[in-house]
């Protein structure tokens, strides 16, 4: 708790990004992605609401550092290569 | 200072360029829009160095003086009504950020019934929102009051942003004469923006950030106490600004002929002028009434009600909107301040003018008599709507 409301400036202001809030920590299911299946189509990194979808040589790779487990690139994707599982169960 | 025949919709925009906005973001809306066409002219013909930013709706307009003021560049900006009430998510933003935005709003009607003429609901459903709130009585007014609510919300204790409310069409499209100060007496007055936190190109910040339970109350105590200091600096500014300029509008509450009154009515904006005929025309006649204008609606002049509640034997307030399942919202303030007089003065609420129509002086004067009634007897209901067809009573 703040020691008194004089100490703190008018409106609270911060000096580290909002890259630093690792909402990857609230997940619950996590995307897996079958690489065999995978066209590389883009769809999961376009649909991916936290850009947490990364490219690497065409192949998405999963940020779980921000992965939230919203499942959108599973349910998007055309080949049905992504699946949500439990988290420590994938 | 040239003296200049316009309307208030133009003091509007004169004041906007005398105070050397930096940044304009706003969106046409019926009855503010010749407030914009005119300061765009001025930014057009390099006669207002400022960043003149058209955008897609009054959401946007309110985001943009906020990004400006964020960054340091003093901003303006006018709506009306709808876009007003589209705003209010990002005036929440605007005090909560402690950003100085000052902006004219061309009080109209809510719809529907659709209507573009004055009343006051858009800008008093905005009164939590943080912002001081100034309802001005004429052109003249609208203009002085831009310069000072500019030095008003920068100054460091203050620090929110302020609303200047002129009355649609019957101050907005009416013209008057105007003294236009000289720009060299207003930069003497008003000195350029400076706050103290600014976000800067190559040091990153976050404005408005989250914080938790434990942290958020401080920041709202410190904004009311920004809003309890805007109540001195009101006075002292307007104090300043007659020593230069000459004129003044009587702090918070400006009283009219109030100091021996048994019976004072209070209203805001423009009726206010009407009513100060009326109080002239009935002391001829020997009746003791008075008028407080409400000057500033936020921050409220509680102690000034406070006292005149002590002072007088009837107190009405005219509202020119209504808050549904309650009363007149000035009238509910106002009576809360009297409650904390030792005297309690009889108290009637009139809702008026609604969406344009007239308020006549016999209008006025029956409102002065109906008051002066209910100091000897308390009769009908406490909240009258005045001059509604169908009703039993007449006010013409």
């Amino acid at each position: 708790m703040t020691k008194s409301h004089k100490d703190i400036p008018l409106t609270p202001i911060s000096d580290t990004p909002s890259t630093m809030n690792a909402t990857g920590l609230w997940r619950i299911v996590t995307p897996v992605v079958d690489r065999k299946k995978c066209k590389k189509c883009n769809i999961c990194w376009k649909f991916c609401p936290e850009a947490a979808v990364r490219l690497v040589n065409g192949e998405p790779v999963i940020d779980l550092s921000y992965c939230k487990g919203c499942g959108i690139c599973a349910h998007e994707c055309p080949q049905k290569c992504i699946v949500m599982a439990k988290e420590g169960e994938q | 200072m040239t003296r200049m025949v316009m309307t208030g919709n133009y003091a509007s925009a004169y004041g906007a360029k005398l105070a050397r906005a930096q940044v304009i973001a706003a969106y046409p809306i019926t009855p503010q829009t010749s407030i914009v066409e005119k300061l765009a002219e001025f930014v057009a013909a390099g006669e207002l160095n400022a960043k003149f930013i058209p955008v897609e709706g009054e959401h946007s307009a309110m985001a943009a003086c906020i990004a400006a003021e964020t960054a340091g560049a003093r901003s303006y900006t006018a709506t009306s009504s709808q876009g007003l009430t589209l705003m209010h998510e990002v005036l929440m933003w605007a005090s909560g950020a402690r950003l100085p935005i000052v902006m004219t709003n061309v009080s109209r009607a809510m719809a529907p019934p659709w209507s573009v003429w004055v009343d006051h609901m858009d800008s008093v459903a905005q009164r939590d929102t943080g912002w001081l709130q100034f309802f001005c009585e004429s052109n003249q007014e609208v203009l002085d009051t831009i310069i000072m609510a500019y030095k008003v919300c920068e100054s460091n204790g203050v620090m929110l942003p302020a609303m200047i409310i002129e009355d649609a069409f019957i101050l907005s499209h009416t013209s008057e004469p105007v003294d236009v100060p000289e720009q060299s007496a207003v930069d003497s007055f008003l000195p350029q923006y400076a706050p103290e936190l600014k976000l800067e190109v190559g040091k990153a910040l976050g404005f408005g950030s989250l914080v938790k339970p434990d942290q958020y109350m401080e920041f709202r105590y410190k904004a009311m106490e920004g809003m309890e200091e805007a109540k001195s600096r009101i006075l002292g500014v307007e104090r300043e600004f007659k020593h230069i300029f000459g004129r003044e509008y009587g702090g918070l509450l400006d009283r009219y002929r109030c100091d021996d009154a048994e019976v004072v009515l209070a209203c805001a904006g423009s009726v206010a002028s009407t009513a100060k005929d009326v109080v002239d025309s009935m002391r001829e006649k020997g009746s003791k009434v008075g008028l407080a204008r409400i000057r500033a609606f936020r921050p409220f002049p509680h102690d000034e009600f406070k006292a005149l509640a002590n002072s007088v034997e009837g107190l009405g307030v005219l509202d020119r909107s209504y808050t549904f399942g309650a009363a007149g919202a000035m009238y509910t303030e106002v009576k809360a301040s009297a409650f904390s007089a030792q005297k309690k003065p009889a108290m009637k609420n009139y809702i008026a003018g609604l969406g344009g129509r007239d308020i006549t002086p016999k209008i006025l004067e029956k409102i002065f008599e109906d008051i002066q009634m209910a100091t000897k007897r308390r009769e009908g209901p406490e909240v009258e709507w005045v001059d509604v067809a169908g009703l039993p009573r007449r006010w013409r």
